[in-house]
């Protein structure tokens, strides 16, 4: 292999001419001419000036020959030369200035960013009030106001006025949870006042949901009479205001609400809820009767929720400060995106002026508790990762679950693990720039010890 | 792409309806620009004849994402990040998952590396018929020293061929882990105020692509965004600074909101990068891994929502990688195709004359639950897949969608040879148990109507307990 010399240590060698030097480039052998080039490849301008440098070299060459006697002008075509060291053809010049050499900059350029607001967001959220204290007819030591807003939750356009709330679920019969859940619930499973108290003192509740699903036919089938005593003893037992569920049975639950509606009139309680598939008409004129407000629930689909809050306005006459939607929570790796994305658009549209839409959202994130990864022990799937413990995959689970729909416009959420509640209180409040923390140096992480 | 008329693109187009990119027409080529399910190369005379030259820069610049694309790693594993072109998915889709890359660092022994290394990479778990796994690695320099970063670097090369991010601030410890990695297109992590100019030759030199962090001021990370575009770096990652915790939280969460708008809303395209979020620094907070792994799972779940196009996180926990990877594989879904499986029979393993007949929906989250479940526990079963408009067994029980006359049906339209099978028997999911007295008069003895369990995880136990059928 011969010795590599460059470009210019040649053109050097054969002439006193001062030429420009060219760095990078290898005569190899006689013939392979090697260009390392970075990985930036030939720029117009580099390869335009290595033409340029091999033609003078050619010259050189030619004159060598010359003056050694041999006869070049017999070999060579002196017009082919002439073009190579004539001056760059326009287009490459052109080109070679459009790509200059690559130069780091002196110093920062000054730049200011902007962006605007969304324009298309016109109409606040109905404000609903939740509870009534005494000077308002009811008991209540506190009321809760959801709604309100007037953009996207988080979004820079407008502060939210509420921060979102939640109700924490108790029922009026020991029911089947998963383990996670039932550790914190067991000494209280039998006594849903006790339940209350304890959701509200210990887990920090800012309402109580009492479900009356014993009044199930397929389950105890208590008496509408019978059932709603429990209502009274929790209101008894906690002074945050309460949602009131059915069982959920389309024949029954009218009636159970009618009655419950009527046991707490002046309590403004949630009553939920009124479907598209049961007699809405009575519960929505129950909650006009007794000054509640009524959860309109529909089943992941926005024309149905459009459909079912026009029917509780103009049917059963419900007044618009008295309406709270739930379009059903799909939980996390379960319809999750259908959940997500119809609340989405249920408040965009609202925000835009659907005023069949104006209203608070509610979601029920317990729901979480249904998907099999929060619960099961191993995945039944032989070849997934290990599935890890799940008594702390469950809260997790009814965290983002809960959380996402907050971005999304939820107002209230009912939930069940008190980790859970902790945590979408949490980032909640944050996300309104409502907790102070002492926040580290973000540049850190690069060498924290973890 | 702000462009919403196919029109637009169409006059782009050779309008000669020459059929090879699949479509009838040149017209319907457009409208799947549009929705971006075909691409502008699928057009091979535009793309192969001179004449067209101009056109098919015009067409590209038009369906241009209104959010960069950038591509790191090279090869079967490179990731695309961003490209992006709406603000909320439900107005398209969004079109490419924030990858997550999980850290390891140069401080490690070679044994926890390699096992974290290799943790990272065979990590997945199956969802809907596909397998979710994590896409990159991120090296994080803790010693600063040059030498000890390339040996992490190499190590971590033999073990994975993940797509890197190399994390540092100083250019020499950068330098050292490009001179190993620079081939495998790794992205640098960052170029900041006090080194971004050794940073921006590093990114020339080694041809990567380069974050620059520029924490909590969004006209100071502008002005180094717009001081590399005219260096003529544009394979740029922002890091506006992700907050874990306070009022600054609060402040990051408002600056990714406003640099998506900007970019996707408002076409400001000097702006209009991928932005990185930092879940990982949800482990500055706390000393209790728990807290710092769910608070990281929250950071993460807000960023995934809210514009965040690639993260670097650290919790490998079970807790934190499944609801993690289900919540992005969720958003990023797409709402414009129904997440619906084909009606009919499936055969799963090699079902024969003793296997069983299992029922369930079309939804396609079930089908692909059930058929995992029979599947990875070596059971050889039918499924008769019915079509509910794509809604699960409970719902579709409750709402009619699922009912007896639609499961007969199906097994007629199937063309199910039940004489051929030793125990001629549908297994009906356990949630729709009340159709089996109804389906047992419709099959007219042809078959038994057996009672599955409620959930299919259970099946394993269900076919010791009841199968073969006495």
């Amino acid at each position: 292999m011969a010795e590599k010399i460059s470009l210019t240590d040649l053109n050097k060698t054969l002439s006193e001419m001062n030429v420009q030097s060219l760095e990078g480039v290898t005569i190899e052998g006689d013939v392979e001419i090697e260009l390392d080039t970075g990985a930036g490849g030939v720029g117009p301008l580099f390869a335009y000036y290595f033409g340029q440098e091999a033609a003078k070299i050619a010259l050189q060459l030619i004159n060598f020959a010359k003056a050694v006697g041999y006869p070049v002008e017999n070999l060579m075509q002196p017009v082919a030369v002439a073009q190579a060291i004539a001056p760059a053809p326009k287009d490459i010049a052109a080109a070679a200035a459009a790509v200059p050499a690559f130069k780091v900059a002196s110093a920062l350029a000054s730049s200011k960013f902007s962006v605007g607001m969304d324009k298309t967001w016109r109409f606040p959220i109905q404000e609903v009030t939740i509870g009534a204290t005494k000077a308002d007819g009811g008991s209540r030591g506190h009321v809760v106001k959801l709604g309100g807003e007037k953009a996207m939750p988080f979004f820079p356009d407008a502060a939210m006025p509420h921060a979102p709330k939640i109700t924490m679920d108790v029922f009026d019969m020991p029911i089947g949870m998963a383990k996670a859940v039932k550790m914190h619930y067991e000494d209280v499973m039998n006594d849903p006042a006790e339940w209350a108290k304890k959701s509200v003192k210990q887990f920090g509740a800012d309402l109580i949901t009492v479900h009356l699903i014993s009044t199930d036919p397929l389950l105890k089938d208590t008496p509408p009479q019978e059932a709603v005593k429990v209502v009274e003893n929790v209101l008894q037992a906690v002074d945050v205001p309460i949602c009131i569920g059915g069982s959920g049975n389309p024949e029954k639950d009218p009636i159970l609400l009618k009655k419950a509606a009527e046991v707490c009139q002046g309590e403004r309680v949630l009553i939920a809820s009124a479907n598209l598939n049961m007699d809405w008409e009575m519960i929505g004129k129950a909650c006009v009767d007794n000054g509640h407000v009524c959860l309109a629930w529909t089943q992941l689909e926005i024309n149905s929720q459009k459909e079912l809050n026009r029917k509780l306005m103009k049917v059963a006459g419900v007044p618009r400060e008295s309406i709270v939607m739930d379009p059903t929570t799909a939980a996390l790796a379960y319809g999750l995106d259908f959940a997500y994305t119809n609340m989405e658009r249920i408040r965009l549209g609202a925000l835009k002026g659907d005023e069949e839409l104006t209203f608070p959202m509610s979601s029920g994130t317990t729901n979480a508790w249904g998907v099999r990864e929060a619960w099961m022990v191993k995945s039944p799937n032989k070849q997934d990762s290990d599935w890890g413990d799940r008594m702390l995959r469950g809260p997790i689970w009814e965290i983002l679950t809960g959380y996402t729909l907050a971005m999304a416009g939820v107002d209230i959420f009912m939930m069940m693990h008190p980790l859970a509640v902790a945590y979408v209180h949490e980032i909640t409040q944050s996300l309104m720039g409502r907790i102070e923390a002492k926040t580290p140096d973000t540049a850190n992480w690069l060498k924290m010890g973890v | 792409m702000k462009e919403s008329s196919p029109l637009n693109l169409y006059k782009q187009l050779p309008q000669t309806n020459c059929k090879e990119c699949g479509e009838e027409t040149c017209m319907a080529f457009a409208a799947g620009l549009i929705d971006r399910s075909k691409k502008v190369e699928e057009c091979k005379p535009l793309v192969k004849e001179a004449k067209y030259a101009k056109k098919l820069a015009a067409l590209k610049s038009i369906i241009a994402p209104e959010l960069k694309m950038v591509l790191i790693g090279e090869g079967e594993k490179q990731v695309k990040v961003g490209g992006e072109d709406v603000m909320y998915r439900h107005q398209m889709t969004f079109f490419n998952k924030p990858p997550f890359a999980y850290d390891v660092s140069d401080n490690m022994d070679e044994a926890k590396l390699v096992e974290r290394v290799k943790k990272i990479s065979t990590w997945k778990k199956f969802y809907i018929g596909k397998w979710e796994s994590v896409e990159m690695i991120a090296v994080r320099s803790v010693t600063d020293d040059p030498a000890k970063f390339a040996a992490c670097v190499k190590k971590v090369m033999e073990n994975s061929d993940f797509p890197l991010i190399l994390c540092s601030f100083n250019p020499a410890v950068l330098k050292a882990g490009l001179e190993v990695a620079a081939k495998a297109r790794p992205l640098i992590y960052a170029a900041n105020k006090d080194n971004w100019k050794e940073v921006a030759q590093l990114a020339f030199d080694y041809k990567v692509p380069v974050t620059l962090s520029v924490p909590f001021d969004l006209d100071a990370l502008k002005s180094m965004v717009v001081t590399f575009a005219e260096m003529g770096l544009t394979d740029l990652i922002l890091d506006p600074g992700t907050s874990p915790n306070g009022k600054m939280l609060q402040q990051s969460m408002l600056n990714f909101i406003k640099l998506r708008r900007a970019a996707v809303e408002e076409a400001q395209r000097d702006i209009a990068y991928p932005v990185m979020a930092l879940p990982i620094n949800a482990w500055m907070t706390t000393e209790d891994p728990v807290r710092a792994a769910y608070w990281e799972s929250v950071l993460t779940a807000a960023f995934v929502i809210r514009g965040g196009a690639i993260m670097i996180k650290h919790s490998l926990e079970a807790y934190s990688m499944m609801p993690d990877m289900h919540l992005r594989f969720n958003i990023f879904t797409d709402p414009r195709k129904p997440v619906q499986v084909k009606p009919g029979i499936y055969k799963v393993g090699n079902p024969g004359a003793e296997s069983p007949v299992f029922v369930t929906t079309n939804f396609a989250l079930t089908y692909y639950t059930v058929e995992s479940d029979i599947a990875s526990n070596g059971i050889d079963a039918y499924i008769l897949c019915i079509n509910t408009d794509g809604i699960g067994v409970q719902a579709s029980v409750a709402g009619g969608q699922l009912n007896p006359t639609k499961i007969k049906d199906a097994s007629t339209e199937a063309d199910f040879k039940w004489e051929g099978q030793k125990y001629p028997a549908l297994v009906l999911p356990g949630m729709a148990a009340k159709f089996s007295g109804e389906l047992e008069d419709l099959f007219g003895g042809k078959a038994k109507i057996m009672v599955g369990p409620e959930d299919s995880g259970r099946i394993v136990g269900w076919m010791k307990d009841f199968w073969p059928p006495k």
